[in-house]
């Protein structure tokens, strides 16, 4: 447990951010009422996903250029952490989108390209299963990585704005965060949940990694 | 000269315009959103102190899957101090 202090600060931060998304004053909206507060859990998910999936990329660019098998681990670590965020997201969402929008899953744009962009990481998770030698499962592995970033990116953020039936803020003329955002009580709550989150999601992937560590050194 | 004052129209222009669309927003957030009581809210459960007892639950809950992470965390710890790798091993 060295370096221990930045699991520290995301314990805290957690800690802060539950208090202060139940108990901190909210705005009162019709339609959102109290679940206004899902701000501060749905939406951190997929800031923490977009953040763990950019670092994934990132890893795995640099495996591309070294070969470095440990580099692997991390892309691969930080891709699955990020779909874990994004399965969360997305459920969290048709939850919501239960009592806002009237039925959990109703076509979205929003929620469909979201849900095609999780199926792609997907199919990078299932892809590295499916090859048997470990450096050529890292090479298409992380090539493919590359790839389903550069989907990822238009499907969240450029598709769903271009339509004009979207329901989710942020799209198709709806008000985004941003209106939110110009709300400086949400946010105390909402950039610190944010960077708690992902940071939990940070803690997840180092453990991972570092059993895989133990288990690549056992197996030689 | 009156190319300045029209470059300068249009901008305010394009800040008018700007602030306009801000807006249009449906959710529009101001002070008077946190007064407006024609809204209907939890206030009951804030009042009478119930939304602490859904608080302690899941502070509760999220300090049990701390616990089981830092004693996770120390088990991986002690196995790389056996296996002889760095003890650092963290995030590069």
């Amino acid at each position: 447990m060295k370096k221990k202090w930045w699991k520290i600060l995301t314990v805290l931060l957690l800690t802060y951010s539950i208090l202060g998304a139940f108990l901190f004053d909210v705005p009162r909206l019709a339609i959102l009422n109290e679940t206004i507060r899902n701000l501060h859990f749905h939406v951190t998910m997929w800031f923490g996903m977009i953040i763990l999936l950019t670092v994934s990329v990132i890893y795995s660019l640099r495996y591309l250029r070294s070969n470095n098998m440990r580099l692997d681990h991390y892309a691969v670590e930080f891709a699955n952490a990020g779909v874990l965020f994004g399965v969360l997201g997305i459920a969290t969402g048709a939850v919501w989108a239960n009592y806002s929008w009237g039925e959990p899953w109703s076509g979205d744009p929003k929620q469909n390209s979201a849900a095609i962009a999780l199926l792609i990481y997907l199919a990078y998770l299932v892809l590295r299963n499916s090859l048997e030698d470990s450096q050529q499962r890292a090479k298409i592995s992380s090539v493919y990585n590359v790839f389903a970033f550069a989907a990822l990116i238009p499907l969240l953020f450029i598709l769903p704005r271009m339509t004009d039936s979207s329901l989710h803020p942020g799209n198709g003329g709806n008000p985004g965060f941003n209106s939110y955002d110009l709300d400086s009580r949400l946010r105390v709550v909402f950039y610190p949940a944010i960077i708690a989150w992902t940071l939990l999601g940070v803690w997840m992937v180092s453990l991972r990694v570092r059993y895989k560590n133990l288990k690549m050194k056992w197996d030689d | 000269m009156i190319k300045t004052v029209k470059k300068i129209f249009v901008f305010v222009l394009l800040f008018v315009s700007l602030h306009v669309q801000a807006q249009d927003g449906a959710y529009e957030i101001t002070d008077e959103s946190y007064t407006d009581t024609s809204v209907e809210m939890a206030d009951v459960m804030r009042e009478n102190g119930k939304i602490y007892v859904v608080v302690a639950v899941v502070l509760m809950l999220f300090a049990g899957i701390v616990v089981y992470l830092v004693l996770l965390d120390r088990k991986i710890s002690r196995l790389e101090k056996e296996m002889g790798l760095r003890t650092k091993g963290e995030i590069e």
